[in-house]
């Protein structure tokens, strides 16, 4: 059993003060085994923090980033899993959830041609500020949305979120945390991988 | 030599305790025989061996507890009146006959003890008699062990209320009488204890007369309790009211407290009543009390002294909120201020960090005892501005961790800054502190703001707030470049940071009130402080902390600077806020009068981020100016957009120079273009004509064209400005495959560069992206890309990977492996889908 902490868009200290206390005290090291952050930390002193959580960090590039050294996509092989890394704001068309509509518009179709690029079984990306897990063409495509709530504009009230994976052999459980209201809700997803889904190894 | 010396005292001790036992075995036999003549011979002698004045003091207490224990046994044989036949009253004659002065007087004391006890003779005279005879003795430290013995075994036979040996109306008033007496002989021996050689301390005079006055004072030291005793056998005598002790006891006290004039003695006994009294006779003798501070010593440390009285009148406020009235009553909070001035008014050598920790006890004290009362703390801190005022800035290490310390105090103790901005000294005495400090003391009050979550709401407040802060903001005043640490310098500007989400108000005109005050701050810091000539040569900004610190830094264009600019990014922040309060407020209120309209708040978002790129920091300008046309979009207001996204282009087209920073511009250009729905067709058109003006036909022309793969990738995204998949949305499916066929252009002509210089072709990977953008558009229903155009696609790409001359790239291959999957599995799926993708062979 591998946990996986996927957080992104924190805009500290721009958007942001700092995490949410409730998320900090959930969040302590030792208990994670990958860091993954789709970038927008902005500064030194998150990543520092993250690093804390645990060492093994990975990161890609978000456009307010101070760090121009985060590549802009990323992939790394957890268990029996292959994960994809990406900010997102390259992507154009995103997908995100309008609030009012409750029905996906944009399009799923952008992260799936990025999901065939990196050859990936789970992908997660950002930019959006709007937390979603989809199973698509025989994967996941997560957005852990932003775990500071900051604003956005695709996404002006957000709530804070982060996401957890939970992965064991061929199943990867995904949790959700979202502070609404001053209370931390979680949910769940369950994914399991199908042997259809190969790769090609590198 | 001082080996010698101490050798040679334990030699003495061990000669007298040798003695005591010799003389203590004869006095047990003398005991046993009931034979009272040999047990006075025998004890007079044992006792003599306390007439020594070689040892130290340490040495001779050894000594004097040995005769003390065999004392006990001389007591007992003294009580039982049968063993040896004489009534108490001759006994009490008796003993006087002892030879040596010494032994006399202990073995009287012994009696003497016995005689109270017995009732025969009132408490009050036998013990008079004993304190009066006592003088005989006037060694220091034989006296003070001498009564020291008085006092013990005088303890439990004081005449007190309520005890068996009470003796009529005076009662208390004897005993305390009896124990002032003892207590004002035993401070003088004492004091005068620092003026006696020793041999042993003779010896040691060749360590020169700095060291010799230590060991004495070290020495002397440890005989404090002896003396000290006194004061708590007074606090323990019952008959002790609040009268005796206010008009008998600490005047008494006090008197030989000052007369004495000895700083060992001074410090020890204040400290001794302040712990040894009951905490509310201090309150109601506190003029007294303090009365008695300036009159100390000028070396006394009367600041540990009185932050101890201080810290117990806290704990005893804190006790109940009962004695609270107590404290009104007595003006305590008066009387302790007035009497630390006159003591930093004695004390005129007494160090700054001496009378900033008596102001921080009296901080403390006041926090305590009348949170309430603001103007108490104004005051102190007001008392600490005059010490400080007109003297050097501090920068003596314990001095400033003291005034940090007492500016602290109000924030933790209050929990608001905003309680603290009304402290009008607070500012001021911030002021007195060195630059180091000053930052330190802001960043404690920005993390106090940040912990407590307080919200800084009125132009008023913010004013002050960053008055206090200004260490943190102007910087640098005199700080070479290099002595700056620039992990340091960034955190301090994320604080800040950090800090401008904490100004916030509910009422958008006072929000705007906030933002103008903002903008007019670094307008006119800049003009305060002198800067202006420097800054505008430097970076003709507006704002006063870019220019003071790319005044001084200009090699932190980089790090220093961007840090700085979060401040800007964060004052957008709040406007952004603004703006969605408007926008909800759009549907709920019809007709009144607009307050902050959406476009000041616009106009004072241009005003900042020109100034950001003016710095220049044109990468996050133009993210700032699309943040903006984005929320201008969402308030409808198309002219506003228009020219945020004009602002934006023109930084693309002469200020982002950088490849790869050219890229992400261009990706967050589309972007933001292509969920622009406010504008009309003709601006839209002149946009989107703009964007892939810039961005695509500038290439062959202009000198700072985007990398060929790059280039290629510009184009295919701009596909997207021509199909929006929304209700209304733009779908113009021409102009969608044109930007796709010229993406193959470039991406073919890529190939054949890549063949000409190297002999092998490129990677196929551009044009299996561009296979991906077909089939998006494909099943997006744009009737332009056709199944016999992606087939042709997939074919090429075949032909290419198979292709002898390209370098085999496993990225492109699994890339195009999962494409092709993909076809698969839509074709598989039947019905409109399966349908659709049926054509394409694979």
């Amino acid at each position: 059993m591998v946990l996986v902490l996927a957080l992104g868009d924190l805009h500290i200290p721009h958007r942001a003060p700092d995490l949410p206390a409730k998320f900090k005290s959930m969040l302590v090291p030792g208990k994670i085994q990958h860091v993954i952050c789709t970038g927008n930390l902005s500064i030194k002193e998150v990543h520092d923090y993250l690093k804390t959580l645990c060492p093994d960090l990975h990161i890609t590039r978000g456009e307010y980033d101070e760090d121009t050294r985060y590549p802009e996509t990323k992939t790394l092989t957890i268990g029996q899993f292959k994960l994809g890394l990406c900010h997102g704001h390259q992507l154009l068309v995103l997908f995100w959830f309008d609030a009012i509509k409750v029905v996906p518009w944009g399009d799923l179709d952008s992260l799936a041609i990025l999901q065939r690029q990196l050859d990936v079984d789970i992908l997660v990306t950002g930019h959006t500020h709007q937390f979603t897990a989809y199973k698509h063409e025989g994967g996941v495509v997560i957005n852990p949305g932003s775990a500071t709530g900051a604003y956005s504009n695709i996404t002006y009230d957000a709530n804070p979120s982060f996401v957890l994976m939970d992965i064991d052999g061929l199943r990867v459980v995904v949790y959700v945390y979202e502070l609404i209201d001053g209370e931390v809700k979680v949910d769940k997803i369950d994914f399991k991988k199908t042997t259809a889904t190969t790769h090609s190894a590198h | 030599m001082i080996l010698a010396g101490i050798e040679d005292e334990d030699k003495w001790l061990a000669e007298g305790i040798a003695g005591i036992q010799h003389n203590a075995f004869y006095m047990h036999r003398a005991l046993d025989a009931n034979n009272l003549r040999d047990a006075l011979k025998c004890s007079a002698l044992m006792l003599s061996e306390l007439r020594t004045s070689k040892l130290s003091p340490h040495k001779y207490y050894d000594l004097y507890m040995r005769a003390f224990d065999e004392l006990r046994k001389l007591e007992m044989f003294f009580k039982d009146e049968s063993r040896h036949g004489v009534s108490i009253v001759d006994l009490y004659e008796l003993v006087q006959h002892a030879g040596n002065i010494l032994p006399r007087l202990y073995l009287l004391c012994t009696v003497g003890s016995v005689y109270i006890k017995s009732k025969e003779a009132p408490a009050k005279d036998a013990l008079k008699d004993l304190v009066e005879m006592c003088r005989g003795v006037q060694n220091p430290i034989r006296g003070l062990f001498l009564r020291s013995y008085l006092a013990q075994v005088s303890r439990d036979k004081l005449p007190n209320l309520g005890s068996e040996y009470e003796g009529g109306e005076d009662t208390a008033m004897d005993a305390v009488e009896f124990v002032l007496q003892n207590f004002t002989e035993m401070n003088k021996l004492w004091v005068r204890m620092q003026h006696q050689l020793r041999p042993s301390t003779g010896l040691s005079r060749l360590q020169g007369p700095v060291r010799i006055r230590e060991k004495l004072e070290k020495e002397r030291n440890e005989l404090r309790d002896l003396v000290g005793k006194n004061l708590h056998v007074l606090s323990q005598i019952e008959g002790v009211n609040l009268e005796i002790y206010r008009d008998t006891v600490l005047p008494r006290v006090l008197e030989q407290i000052v007369n004495c004039k000895d700083e060992l003695a001074q410090y020890y006994l204040m400290d001794c009543i302040i712990q040894v009294f009951p905490d509310e006779y201090h309150l109601q003798t506190l003029e007294t009390l303090l009365g008695a501070c300036p009159q100390l010593q000028p070396t006394v440390d009367i600041k540990t002294v009185l932050s101890r009285l201080m810290e117990r009148l806290s704990n005893y406020a804190a006790s109940s909120p009962d004695v609270l009235p107590e404290f009104l009553q007595v003006e305590a909070f008066a009387k302790l201020s007035s009497a630390i001035g006159k003591v930093i008014e004695a004390q005129v050598d007494m160090p700054i960090v001496g009378a900033v920790t008596l102001y921080v006890s009296l901080l403390t004290f006041t926090l305590h005892v009348h949170p309430e009362r603001l103007d108490y703390v104004d005051q102190v801190l007001g008392a600490c501005v005059k010490l400080l005022f007109g003297k050097p800035k501090l920068n003596e290490g314990r001095a400033t961790k003291q005034i940090v310390a007492l500016l602290s105090a109000p924030l933790e103790k209050y929990n608001d800054i905003v309680t603290a901005l009304t402290l009008s000294n607070y500012p001021r005495v911030m002021d007195c502190l060195d630059d180091e400090t000053n930052k330190v003391m802001a960043m404690v009050i920005i993390q106090s703001i940040m912990k407590n979550n307080t919200c800084i709401s009125t132009a008023d407040q913010i004013e002050v707030l960053f008055e206090l802060l200004k260490g943190l903001i102007k910087g640098l005043d005199g700080t070479a470049a290099d002595e700056l640490d620039e992990e340091d310098f960034s955190e301090e500007q994320n604080s800040v940071a950090r800090l401008i989400h904490m100004l916030y108000n509910d009422d958008s005109e006072e929000m705007l009130k906030v933002s103008y005050w903002f903008r007019d701050y670094l307008h006119c810091e800049e003009a305060y402080n002198g800067w202006r000539a420097n800054a505008i040569t430097f970076y003709s900004s507006s704002s006063h902390i870019l220019c003071t610190q790319g005044t001084f830094l200009p090699f932190a264009d980089a790090v220093g600077l961007i840090s700085s600019l979060s401040m800007y990014a964060c004052l957008e922040q709040a406007c952004q806020i603004l703006v969605r309060k408007l926008q909800a407020q759009d549907g709920n209120v019809v007709g009144e009068e607009e307050p902050a309209t959406p476009k000041k708040i616009f106009q004072l978002l241009n005003e900042t981020i020109e100034a950001l790129s003016s710095v220049p920091s044109p990468e996050l300008a133009l993210r700032l100016y699309l943040q903006c046309a984005q929320a201008a979009n969402d308030c409808d207001l198309e002219p506003v957009a228009y020219e945020f996204f004009t602002q934006a282009f023109i930084l693309y087209e002469e200020e982002v120079v950088d490849s790869k920073a050219q890229v992400t511009a261009m990706h967050l250009i589309i972007g933001a273009l292509q969920r622009m729905n406010v504008l009309g067709v003709e601006n839209r058109d002149t946009l989107t004509h703009k964007a892939t003006g810039v961005i695509v036909l500038a290439y062959p022309y202009s000198a700072k064209l985007l990398k060929r793969p790059d280039q290629c990738r510009a184009v295919y995204a701009c596909s997207h400005l021509f199909w929006v998949d929304e209700k209304d949305g733009i779908k113009d499916g021409e102009r969608v495959l044109l930007c796709l066929k010229r993406a193959l252009r470039i991406a073919n002509a890529a190939q054949q560069m890549a063949n000409a210089v190297s002999g092998t072709s490129g990677p196929v990977t551009l044009f299996v992206e561009i296979l991906n953008k077909y089939l998006y558009f494909f099943e997006k229903g744009n009737p332009q890309v056709t199944s016999a155009a992606i087939q042709g696609l997939v074919e090429l790409i075949t032909n290419e990977m198979q292709s002898d001359s390209t370098t085999p790239d496993p990225a492109s291959e699994a890339f195009f492996a999962s494409t092709i999957r993909y076809i698969q599995f839509q074709k598989q799926k039947g019905g409109g889908v399966g349908e659709k993708f049926g054509p394409i062979k694979v």
